[in-house]
């Protein structure tokens, strides 16, 4: 029972399901991309990974505990959440902004040299060390991006979760985003992130798991979910599967099937 | 202690110094020998009212810089948004069963009307950040507030009517004693102490309530802390002095740019700058040339309200 586990998780949010009996396994090392239409559930399925919401039924686990039982500010240190929202509410800098992501780890008395060790290593990693001093509203949309994935990963997090990081980059900045990505499952950790880019998923995931109305369609290695039936199947569309000049796949979809 | 938190303190001595020495008659160093006739002004009504100006100022600061961590709004503050208004409403009925109960009763009440409204502004607002949400449930909650406090002092059966209202809207330091002293300061205390608990969650509410509580922040036990600290806070100096406000607002504000703008980081500065703030409010109260003298809460309004307005107008912006 090694790494995050979802065993026939069930949600409802009002009275709406949202999850029927979702059973999914995440390795570390991997870089998952959940994919699937709006409404979905690929968000709640983050939240009860995080810990954030309780299933109703099933349960999720980490390393063979329940997650939901986890004390607080343990489940904080090996599970890092960047939600979707991106929301900052004070003017604070990006040191400051970026050190929040100590904060399961700090005791009272403030940081610590490792705290300071550890949000100096995920500004290098983002590439946000020259915008150490900057405040936060003075940031570009790239820019606030990849500082607010250095937020997570200036924990250290064991597992990092992350909501549709790439709304609002350009390209080139998606590039950068899914690249460091790669280098976190690179170094060990699990990567779970919520995508829409079929493109982009197909370009950083090993692993993509496809939902539908709370369902799983289908999971497994990204050449072999990524199909044009499969997505078919998820979306409703039809896609053309072709191969770039670098040997990379891209996906366009054609119309409604 | 960082420089700012010194020269906040440096501050608040002098501003107390002043505050004791200053007022229709003036009180050299002199007058402090036990012989002097005038040493009695100084112990029965400078010294109280100096003491009550240093923590009752703290008290709104710090619930000010509170309440703005925990509602994610830099306009917030306790007097404009209903919690005080609560408070005097508590008060004004705790009125009805009569002082000889217990000295305590005031308090006592003032404390729930607080939480109350707290409470009611903690659920309607508090959970989405929503600056308009907050605004609205705020402005009507005060609304409420001061017209129930209205009625039921019109329906007291008191002869000071009307200098009641006033005494209650729109607060003051005139006239207190130790008595007054003695009930708001330990409340305050308390609600202090609980502040000081608060730092990190609303550091990490920063990134809004899904990051803090993947963060470990429990946000059911932040809210209540948050309900308790400001209403002890409010609640004590409502007692104490009635309705003044504008003082969270405008030291809260004043502070951010020199204090970094992380909620933790202010709190401390926001007390000090409040204690600075309402002491000199207080002092130049009584310099200046009116026949009675100037309230205290309209002499914070008058100095807070422009300031509102030019906060509105640079926040403009962004709420459009």
């Amino acid at each position: 029972m090694n790494g995050l586990q979802a065993s026939a998780v069930s949600l409802t949010l009002g009275r709406r399901t949202v999850l029927y009996g979702v059973d999914l396994g995440f390795a570390r090392g991997r870089v998952t991309a959940l994919l699937g239409p709006n409404g979905a559930g690929k968000s709640s399925l983050l939240a009860c990974l995080a810990g954030l919401r309780t299933p109703d039924s099933g349960t999720a686990t980490i390393d063979g505990e329940v997650i939901a039982a986890l004390d607080g500010r343990m489940r904080g240190r090996r599970i890092g959440l960047l939600p979707q929202s991106g929301e900052v509410h004070w003017n604070v800098d990006v040191t400051t902004l970026v050190g929040l992501g100590r904060l399961p780890h700090r005791g009272r008395f403030g940081e610590t040299e490792a705290d300071r060790a550890a949000v100096e290593r995920a500004m290098a990693a983002t590439d946000v060390a020259h915008l150490a001093d900057r405040a936060v509203e003075r940031l570009s949309g790239g820019e606030r991006g990849r500082v607010l994935l250095a937020r997570v990963l200036a924990g250290e997090p064991e597992w990092l979760l992350a909501d549709e990081p790439l709304a609002s980059l350009d390209p080139a900045h998606q590039i950068d985003v899914l690249e460091r990505l790669r280098e976190v499952a690179r170094a060990g950790a699990g990567v779970i992130v919520v995508l829409h880019d079929l493109n982009q998923a197909a370009r950083v995931a090993d692993d993509v798991v496809l939902l539908r109305d709370g369902h799983v369609v289908a999971t497994g290695e990204a050449q072999a979910v990524l199909t044009a039936p499969l997505l078919a199947e998820t979306y409703g569309v039809t896609v053309e599967i072709g191969r770039a000049s670098d040997g990379r796949r891209f996906i366009v979809p054609l119309g409604r099937a | 202690m960082n420089r700012l938190t010194l020269w906040l303190l440096i501050g608040c001595v002098a501003a107390a110094a002043l505050s004791v020495v200053a007022g229709k008659v003036w009180l050299p160093l002199d007058a402090w020998s036990a012989a002097d006739p005038r040493s009695i002004i100084i112990v029965e009504l400078r010294l109280p009212r100096t003491v009550l100006a240093l923590v009752v100022g703290a008290a709104l600061g710090l619930s000010g810089a509170v309440m703005q961590g925990y509602l994610r709004n830099p306009l917030a503050d306790p007097g404009l948004f209903g919690v005080s208004s609560g408070a005097a409403l508590g008060a004004v009925v705790s009125l009805f069963f009569g002082y000889a109960v217990s000295a305590y009763l005031l308090p006592a009440f003032a404390l729930v009307g607080a939480a109350t409204t707290m409470a009611l502004l903690a659920l309607i607002a508090g959970r989405s950040g929503s600056l308009m949400l907050f605004t609205l449930a705020g402005l009507i909650i005060t609304s409420i507030g001061s017209s129930a406090t209205a009625l039921a002092i019109s329906l007291a059966p008191t002869p000071f009517v009307a200098s009641e209202i006033m005494t209650w809207l729109n607060g003051a330091l005139t006239d207190r004693s130790w008595q007054d002293v003695e009930l708001a300061t330990p409340m305050i205390a308390a609600g202090a102490v609980l502040a000081a608990f608060l730092g990190r969650s609303l550091d990490a509410l920063t990134l809004g309530e899904d990051a803090a509580r993947s963060m470990g922040v429990n946000l059911g036990r932040l809210q209540l802390l948050v309900i308790l600290s400001t209403s002890l806070c409010v609640a004590a100096s409502v007692a104490a002095a009635g309705v003044i406000s504008f003082v969270g607002l405008l030291v809260a504000h004043m502070v951010r740019p020199y204090a970094g703008h992380r909620p933790s980081a202010i709190l401390l500065p926001s007390a000090l700058g409040g204690a600075l703030l309402l002491t000199l409010a207080d002092a130049g109260v009584r310099l200046l040339p009116t026949v009675s003298e100037l309230r205290l809460g309209i002499a914070t309004a008058m100095l807070g309200g422009p300031f509102f307005f030019a906060m509105l107008i640079r926040m403009r912006r962004k709420l459009a």
